[in-house]
């Protein structure tokens, strides 16, 4: 297969890459755009360390083939903050220590804020069930689910 | 002892990384990209146990983009272990010359100008194997005519190791009741967020650099400098942000080693990362434990003896698997007192996955084993749980002889808190059932096996001249947030604000020797270094004040909130920052620089300090498919002082899901020495819609061991949560789960087994 040139947006910017049509969009963030917020944690689309948002929708972005996104607009976790401003489910995981190492983080807050963005009076199991494809080995998830919960809640309004 | 009114510790601090990890700024090991920099991929054997006759490199050398292909004939064929101080547990070469003892063990490694390239010369290496009899369990490997592991090393006993005290067969004698138990408990994944990474970087004048996701860059420092033949001095090691720990990443790993060894020869940059597979099959586990359990009680409940032999399953090598081996005899003994303890370990060598340290060290497995026995003699002999624990519960004072002594400790108040919490909840509905649980664990091991000649923890602290703080420390953030703690405690003792703290850590070209993130023990000692540091800075400001201020030498002055001032008039004062300047002025333009450090000494054999807790976990078990439900954990829990409000909540809830995880679905099933299910398909971790809610009650006790009171919190909760299941599957269906993990399969079968009994 030749390569290809895709053209989408990333966090509200155009990108034009030169890819094989293999490529995953978690490489295509990762390796050619530098946006290594994202993480990756398996091979197997099983830890949601590489969420992101493809058109509102949170993808797993090592299940989406780069060439699929072509003409889309894909925010990672460095699309959330605007202009040193951080969104409201930033600051709630910042408020709820929503984190420990971090690394689950940013896919974790890509799950959410699609969540959050959709929800009209989430119950506590719809919050849970957001994040239920995002492993985090740290927190035990309750701190997260607070900050979605305080976010749902509109106890932070975006700045 | 009364605590004093506190301005920044246990109030509502933020993480002081917490903006970088919730915007994507955090740079871990696993996203370092260096100019130049080569990838790096690790041959793993397909044998269990294999003699390596030849490894022919030729047609993986001639594919384009390779850049060199490493055996273990390319390395000085050092056998390194962490346990430094001792030569004969010295037994692992990374890339080994003679032969494997595990499935995944490295056996060559790759550069290459892509991770794709690398990856597919893997499969261009040519080795001659001569495969041997191997053998995986250690009550079959400990057998005379068992295979042989390691040469010279009888019924492939690694270490064995005994604890005694009191007269214990005089004690037994006393008993009015014996039970005895076998008891089988499985080992479990780090499962670290991110895997093992290293990038090494060697240059033309001889200095190497590494980024390495590691719990202590002091000990990957040391170790690497021991295999390359460098000096310390000449390895950097950088640790900015590492996703996630758990006990697993603090021995040498084979990124760390075959990353170090191809950038030496090739002067370029090398990046290894493990796969989420090779984290798996090939980074160290948590120990399994066979467990045989006797105990003598006297009918009134008061306990007299115990004596327990343990078998561990060590896999190839040692690691830091005997100090597992002590720390899980020790707490098989808590938190009780005994007349009489006997324990006898045995670590013995297998052809699997070798195992070492994870959250609790030992410990999980003992509880499994001790909380749920005693829960069976209560029901036996028609006692209370909560009283006989009580009864027999350490209290403040107690010495644990010839082992520990506890200053300080919380155990009745936690046991009468859950006692409380249990009985509110009333009759429960069918097949549901809450078990309870107790437990304690050490704040910092004192034990120097790595021969550090340094301190255990140390601290520079200097103070600029607009009065913000540097502060230097060599303890690791692993997600635990020590950076957040140690800020929180410089800030206290200088009388100053969290946000005028930077602390700079994981890196030790800057930062101070400090024996890193295990153990629980950073809190406690890197908190008193950083606390002695700053006491000394901030005695030298205060000798300015009392010149500047013209008062009495007999008051006392203190710095509160960024002010100076008399303790009796807090009115009278100065602003910190002006007396910083001044300071400065006066002492030639040098600026404040406090040092402090940590070094145990005359506290015992295992830990200067003790946590306490008591669990109760709610559970409900399906009686048709054996399905468990896990309804709400509560933990009463004493770590003296809180430091880190946030930070305790967040590292109890934590220690709830991984040990949850631990009891009931993490499951590791091995078939001839190869691990079944090395992916997060198949292993089955907590996610949230399984995830409870986690209570916590605190309990205020002050240990005076401590920095301001503090001691361990956050590993130890690990240790009671899979005995507390037990427990409360007991109440639920009556039946005794002996092995780990508690699966559907293990409760049909005994529910199966308890019907036939009854027939």
């Amino acid at each position: 297969m030749e390569k290809q040139v895709l053209r989408f947006k990333v966090n509200g910017d155009e990108y034009e890459v030169f890819i094989h049509p293999k490529t995953l969009l978690a490489e295509v963030i990762r390796d050619h755009l530098g946006f290594t917020g994202t993480k990756r944690g398996c091979e197997t689309v099983s830890c949601g360390a590489c969420t992101v948002n493809i058109n509102g929708f949170s993808v797993k972005s090592c299940s989406v083939l780069a060439i699929q996104c072509q003409d889309m607009e894909v925010t990672t976790v460095e699309g959330l903050e605007k202009n040193g401003k951080l969104s409201p489910i930033q600051r709630a995981f910042l408020d709820n220590g929503s984190y420990q190492c971090g690394f689950c983080t940013p896919g974790m807050l890509m799950s959410a804020t699609a969540f959050i963005s959709e929800a009209k009076n989430p119950t506590k199991e719809q919050m849970k069930e957001s994040i239920e494809g995002n492993v985090c080995r740290c927190t035990g998830y309750n701190s997260i689910v607070r900050a979605i919960e305080a976010v749902t809640q509109g106890k932070y309004k975006e700045e | 002892m009364s605590h004093a009114k506190y301005s920044v510790i246990n109030t509502h601090v933020h993480n002081i990384d917490g903006v970088a990890k919730v915007t994507g700024r955090a740079t871990y090991t696993f996203d370092v990209k260096l100019p130049g920099m080569l990838y790096g991929k690790i041959l793993r054997s397909p044998h269990p146990h294999a003699k390596i006759i030849n490894i022919d490199t030729t047609r993986a050398m001639e594919l384009p983009g390779v850049k060199i292909v490493v055996t273990g004939k390319d390395t000085l064929g050092i056998k390194q272990g962490i346990w430094r101080r001792y030569e004969e547990l010295c037994d692992e070469q990374v890339l080994p010359l003679e032969k494997v003892r595990y499935i995944g063990e490295p056996v060559a490694a790759v550069a290459a100008v892509t991770e794709e390239i690398a990856e597919a010369a893997l499969d261009l290496i040519d080795v001659e194997w001569e495969v041997l009899p191997a053998v995986y369990e250690p009550l079959e490997a400990i057998k005379k005519e068992a295979p042989t592991i390691h040469e010279g090393v009888e019924r492939n006993v690694n270490v064995t190791r005994h604890i005694e005290w009191g007269d214990v067969d005089e004690a037994f004698e006393d008993a009015d009741y014996i039970r005895e138990d076998w008891f089988k408990c499985s080992g479990q994944a780090h499962m670290c967020m991110e895997t093992r990474a290293a990038v090494s970087s060697f240059t033309p004048e001889g200095k190497l650099t590494v980024w390495a996701s590691t719990q202590s860059a002091y000990y990957t420092q040391g170790l690497l400098a021991g295999v390359l033949g460098l000096r310390e001095g000449d390895v950097r090691v950088l640790a900015p942000y590492v996703g996630g720990g758990f006990g697993g990443k603090f021995e040498l790993d084979a990124a760390m080693f075959c990353s170090a060894v191809m950038s030496m020869k090739l002067f370029k940059p090398v990046k290894v990362v493990f796969s989420r597979e090779e984290d798996f099959i090939a980074s160290k586990r948590r120990t399994p434990m066979f467990y045989y359990v006797r105990t003598g009680i006297k009918k009134d409940g008061t306990f007299c003896a115990r004596e327990s032999r343990m078998f561990s399953n060590g896999g190839a090598y040692t690691g830091m698997g005997a100090t597992a081996l002590y720390l899980s005899g020790f707490f098989h003994s808590f938190p009780y007192k005994w007349r009489g303890y006997r324990y006898d370990g045995y670590r013995v060598y297998t052809n699997t996955l070798p195992s070492t340290s994870m959250r609790g060290f030992g410990a999980p497995q003992a509880m499994f084993c001790s909380e749920q026995q005693i829960d069976w003699i209560c029901a036996d002999l028609g006692l209370d749980p909560f009283e006989v624990r009580r009864k027999n519960g350490h209290t403040e004072g107690y010495e644990v002889p010839g082992q520990a002594f506890i200053a300080s400790c919380g155990l009745e108040q936690c046991i009468n808190e859950i006692e409380k919490w249990v009985k509110s909840k009333g009759k429960l509905p069918a097949n549901r059932g809450i078990g309870i649980s107790s437990c304690g664990f050490m704040s910092g091991g004192i034990f120097n096996w790595f021969d550090s000649p340094y301190s255990f923890s140390s601290a520079v602290v200097t103070i600029n001249v607009d009065g913000t703080v540097e502060l230097h420390v060599g303890c690791q953030d692993i997600g635990q947030g020590s950076n957040t703690t140690m800020a929180i405690i410089a800030a206290e003792t200088l009388g100053v604000k969290v946000e005028d703290i930077r602390v700079h850590s994981g890196d030790t070209a800057h930062c101070p020797a400090d024996l890193g993130a295990w153990g629980s023990r950073q809190t406690l000692m890197a908190g008193n270094a950083v606390k002695m540091a700053c006491e000394d800075a901030k005695k030298q400001l205060l000798e300015f004040a009392y010149a500047e201020m013209g008062i009495n030498i007999v008051y006392d002055l203190d710095i509160k909130d960024r002010w100076v001032h008399i303790v009796a008039r807090p009115e009278r004062g100065l602003p910190y920052g002006d007396l910083v300047k001044k300071a400065l002025r006066a002492k030639d333009g040098q600026r404040i620089m406090g040092r402090g450090y940590y070094t145990p000494h005359r506290k015992g054999m295992i830990s200067p300090a003790y946590s306490y807790m008591m669990q109760a976990v709610d559970a409900e078990v399906d009686p048709e498919t054996g399905k468990i439900k896990i309804h709400e954990v509560m933990t009463a829990h004493d770590c003296g002082q809180p430091i880190n409000q946030l930070g305790l909540v967040g590292q109890l809830e934590g220690a709830a899901s991984m040990a949850l995880g631990y009891a009931y679905l993490e499951d590791m099933p091995f078939e001839d020495g190869k691990m079944m299910n090395p992916n997060l398909v198949d292993y089955k971790v907590i996610k949230a819609p399984e995830m409870p809610e986690a209570g916590i009650i605190e309990i205020d006790t002050y240990e005076p061991e401590g920095p301001y009171g503090a001691k361990e919190a956050g590993e130890g909760l690990t240790n009671p949560t899979a005995a507390a299941l037990g427990n409360a599957i007991y109440n639920a269906m009556g039946i005794q789960m002996k092995e780990l993990p508690i699966t559907p399969e293990r409760v049909l079968k005994a529910l199966r087994e308890k019907k036939e009994a009854q027939k």
